[in-house]
């Protein structure tokens, strides 16, 4: 029961992560392999603040804007020159850039781990196990982000005019959407979700370094390829599968030291089975 | 019966709920020039993409002298004998004229060499190498392109790469070749120029050519038969003057 | 048939070039060791250049004549350090010389490398770039985790290779190296000036015309892949026989990514390019850690993401292309030999003629043109903008 409800947790940070990646995907037709490390960022965001003596809440804020803007600067100064280039060169100029962000941090910080305690929560008891307030938070807190992200995707004009530009980027443009506004938009919404995810990991793993994010970050491209690339409610279920999967693992002895091998397998075996992923949608290709 | 080479049977295929193509019939002769026409957007080039397997036809069937194709993939359609220029030009740009056309050399049985020879460069290698070379050179001839052979084929102007893409498409020894908009961006003496290389491919080669194109003095000066499309269905067939001169066509394109 | 063989591409000058300088490289290099002019470090360094050039030569293989990113090369170069080597270490036993145990345990480590590069390709390469990219670093992520967590292979303290790794006494491992960095070039130069050659760069080119050359697209990346994932085992063969031990960490993303920032830095598609930035990204490496303390380590990461970033923005962003073009060698050649040329005759180059803008429009002008007694009549009013 416990290990459900970690699982859960660390499948709504996952869940979190993937949302970025699948989103970006999804619009700007690129893999963001930065995308972790704005995790990473967020992270030394809210050290450096507690460091300083900030409050938490202030940490919250001021970590959310750095992403924002580290996400949409990364954009406009390493994505946008290449637009209309081919998938390679987007792709290697994305593993720079987040090779770029780890060094830095290295070179600030230093590469040794340092210690981050957001808030001591505690236990409860729940059916009858013992739950960490910090998953049932993270928990709640994931589920109401996803939900309004949802509603907002659904609802807003902004949110249509993203779904317009992920089906058909020039016929959007001809119906008058700025498809230039709309993917800076769509980075920062996806940065503001990796902050949110740093907060959660930290929550639960109350340490930075500069390589924080490289691994989470695969795992959540993981799940949004897993779920389909490109769909929002497929990056939710791939996340909350990957984390719950890996906490199963870890709990079974025999397992627990192939965890990540499991993982990555399952990538193998689903898009062996259907490449496109569990809700991924077909496309065609024009000839 | 015998000198059908492309035989369609109520040939379509729809996207979700739109039928792109449907109940198309066509029966190509041997050495025919076949036209293919219509408004844009009327289905051509999916007809192409279904007779080259890009797309797999929802309902009817097609065989190629007797033989069904249906089913199979884009690669051995083209060993069977089925080869294509596309009406966006997709030449292989960063590479020269010549090896574009080698390319399409591939297959072909007499040009056969295992890549382990290449790789150990066994005397094959050679051969095959000096071989392919000649042929290669003998096809851009016909295309009045062998003295580009080495530049690069995104340098060379669009008519001419539309006449690599044609060259391409016959080196790799088809026994129908369909064209898409082959005269598109052409200025008249290229017009002329191209209809006199296809009546020369038609004639050196026992060739069967089917072609989609918009410049009708291109089709009527041309084409043997002419198919005319309208909404994904056929909407005359017959010479070209018949069925160009259709009242249903004319309609068609102008309007009432 | 012989006249033929020599009047080929292969015994031109510019292509053969790079296995004189190897070699030539490589005799200074022995006399200089002979001499005893040669520190052990230097050697050491020798070795890890020339695995590096292997690594290099074989993922521009994959990434820049076929067109797709692979970022598990470092899983394979895994595979033939822990499998190879393990091998050795038992042939080790019944062969008392170390080279014939590395030899044979060359190919086997290739061998099962290969093996591998087949399993993961087969269905990898159904999918596209992206795709692939992350299918590969998974694997890369599950070797490395798998041959952590073997018992054989010494779990997580890394496998032991004393027994086979070359020492003073032996023939220098350097000398084996770059013999085989010559025959690793000579079967990778001669699959690429090959109709194969041929084929794998049309479907970087254009897939989809290259299937309907019908070219077997599956087949032709399959075996790139594979013939890949062979020489990174071979790489890793030499890298267990040259430190001990042999641990699963080296093989770790951020490896892959450094043998493909030796791709990108040497030009993606150019061997000699892959083999001068192999060169040169090892000998950094070399001068960085020898210089720099454990801190500093991170300005390496720092310098390969501006690599990275730099390089393929230069070369790839459409609104660079001109300033490219004003800086690039051959337009500068040209401009130097051509100092004389007319200004029709550029235009009449075609080599020149992607350069005027207005070449499309220039086409629909001259097809509507109006000539004397042929007057151009419009028939097909309906026709749309294609």
């Amino acid at each position: 029961m416990s290990i459900l409800f970690d699982g859960l947790s660390l499948g709504a940070i996952y869940a979190l992560i993937a949302l970025g990646y699948t989103m970006v995907y999804g619009i700007a037709k690129m893999l963001n392999f930065a995308h972790g490390d704005i995790i990473m960022v967020g992270a030394y965001a809210v050290f450096v603040t507690l460091m300083g003596g900030g409050h938490i809440a202030l940490a919250i804020g001021l970590s959310v804007i750095i992403c924002v803007v580290m996400g949409v600067v990364v954009e406009k100064f390493a994505y946008k020159p290449l637009r209309g280039a081919s998938p390679l060169a987007v792709l290697i100029t994305a593993i720079g850039v987040s090779y770029l962000l780890q060094s830095i941090s290295q070179l600030v910080f230093g590469a040794e781990p340092k210690t981050v305690t957001i808030a001591s929560l505690g236990t409860v008891s729940l059916f009858g196990a013992t739950i960490s307030v910090s998953s049932i938070v993270t928990l709640v807190i994931g589920a109401v982000i996803m939900a309004g992200l949802t509603l907002f995707v659904k609802k807003t004009r902004t949110g249509r005019a993203m779904v317009a530009v992920s089906e058909d980027k020039g016929a959007a443009m001809l119906m008058g959407i700025n498809v230039n506004r709309i993917i800076t938009i769509t980075f920062a919404i996806g940065s503001a979700l990796a902050a949110a995810a740093s907060l959660f990991y930290l929550m639960q793993i109350p340490s930075v370094e500069p390589t924080l994010g490289s691994m989470p970050g695969i795992k959540a491209f993981t799940a949004a390829v897993i779920g389909g690339i490109g769909s929002i409610p497929g990056a939710m279920l791939g996340g909350v599968m990957l984390g719950v999967i890996e906490k199963i693992c870890l709990s079974v002895p025999v397992l627990a030291p192939y965890t990540t091998a499991v993982e990555f397998g399952l990538l193998i075996v689903i898009l062996l089975v259907r490449p496109i992923g569990l809700l991924g949608k077909k496309r065609r290709e024009k000839v | 019966m015998s000198d059908i080479v492309l035989r369609t049977e109520d040939l379509g295929i729809s996207f979700g709920g739109l039928k792109a193509v449907q109940g198309v019939n066509l029966e190509i002769k041997k050495k025919q020039l076949y036209g293919l026409v219509g408004p844009n957007g009327a289905g051509k080039t999916t007809v192409f993409n279904l007779l080259t397997g890009v797309y797999q036809p929802t309902t009817g069937t097609f065989y190629l002298n007797g033989e069904e194709l249906k089913g199979k993939t884009q690669e051995q359609i083209n060993r069977k004998g089925i080869a294509r220029t596309f009406q966006n030009i997709r030449l292989f740009n960063n590479m020269s004229v010549i090896r574009n056309v080698l390319v399409g050399l591939h297959n072909q049985k007499e040009f056969k060499c295992n890549p382990f020879v290449s790789l150990f460069r066994l005397p094959g290698h050679y051969k095959t190498e000096a071989k392919m070379r000649e042929r290669a050179k003998e096809i851009l001839r016909i295309v009045d392109l062998e003295e580009e052979r080495n530049n690069l084929a995104c340098n060379l102007p669009y008519g001419k790469q539309r006449k690599l893409e044609i060259a391409r498409a016959l080196a790799t020894n088809p026994t129908l070749l369909l064209l898409d908009e082959p005269a598109a961006g052409m200025n008249p003496h290229e017009t002329e120029d191209l209809m006199r290389i296809v009546r020369k491919i038609r004639d050196d080669f026992d060739m069967t050519i089917l072609l989609i194109e918009h410049d009708m003095k291109f089709v009527s000066g041309l084409c043997d038969e002419v198919t005319v499309l309208n909404f994904g269905t056929v909407l005359a067939q017959g010479t070209a003057n018949e069925a160009l001169n259709d009242p249903e066509v004319i309609k068609a394109y102008i309007g009432e | 048939m012989i006249k033929s063989i020599l009047k080929s591409d292969d015994f031109k000058i510019k292509n053969c070039i790079n296995y004189m300088v190897i070699a030539a490289a490589l005799v200074v290099l022995v006399v200089l060791y002979n001499a005893g002019e040669l520190k052990a470090s230097y050697a050491n360094l020798l070795v890890q250049i020339g695995y590096s050039i292997i690594l290099a030569v074989s993922l521009n293989l994959v990434v820049g004549f076929l067109g797709e990113l692979s970022l598990g090369h470092a899983g394979f170069m895994c595979v033939g350090a822990y499998l190879g080597t393990f091998i050795s270490m038992q042939l080790s036993d019944v062969i008392e010389s170390k080279v014939i145990c590395l030899l044979i345990s060359m190919l086997c480590g290739g061998l099962l490398a290969a093996i591998f590069g087949f399993l993961v390709g087969l269905p990898a390469l159904r999918l596209k770039g992206d795709y692939l990219a992350i299918v590969t670093l998974a694997f890369g992520e599950i070797v490395r985790t798998v041959f952590k967590n073997l018992p054989w292979f010494g779990k997580a303290m890394g496998l032991t290779t004393g027994a086979v790794k070359f020492t003073k006494k032996d023939t220098p491992l350097f000398i084996i190296v770059f013999i085989t960095v010559l025959v690793v070039l000579f079967f990778v130069q001669n699959l690429v000036r090959s109709k194969h050659g041929r084929a794998i760069t049309a479907i970087r080119d254009n897939e989809i015309a290259a299937k309907a050359m019908g070219i077997n697209v599956t087949f032709y990346k399959l075996f790139v892949f594979v013939i890949a994932a062979f020489f990174a085992g071979v790489a890793g063969v030499f890298y267990g026989h040259y430190t001990t031990p042999v641990m699963y960490t080296f093989f770790s993303y951020n490896y892959s990514i450094e043998i493909l920032v030796m791709v990108v830095l040497g030009g993606m598609g150019s061997i000699n390019g892959s083999i001068i930035a192999a060169t040169l990204i090892t000998v950094i490496n070399y001068i960085l850690q020898k210089e720099l303390p454990g801190e500093l380590a991170a300005l390496k990461f720092l310098i390969y993401a501006l690599i990275l970033i730099g390089i393929v923005i230069f070369n790839n962003a459409p609104k660079l292309s001109p300033i490219k073009e004003r800086l690039s060698l051959k337009v500068l050649i040209a401009k130097l030999t051509s100092k004389n040329r007319k200004p029709e005759d550029i235009l009449n180059d075609p080599a020149h003629w992607d350069k005027i803008p207005t070449k499309i429009a220039m086409d629909e002008v001259l097809s509507t043109d109006l000539q004397p007694g042929n007057e151009y009549v419009p028939d097909k009013p309906a026709k749309g903008g294609k």
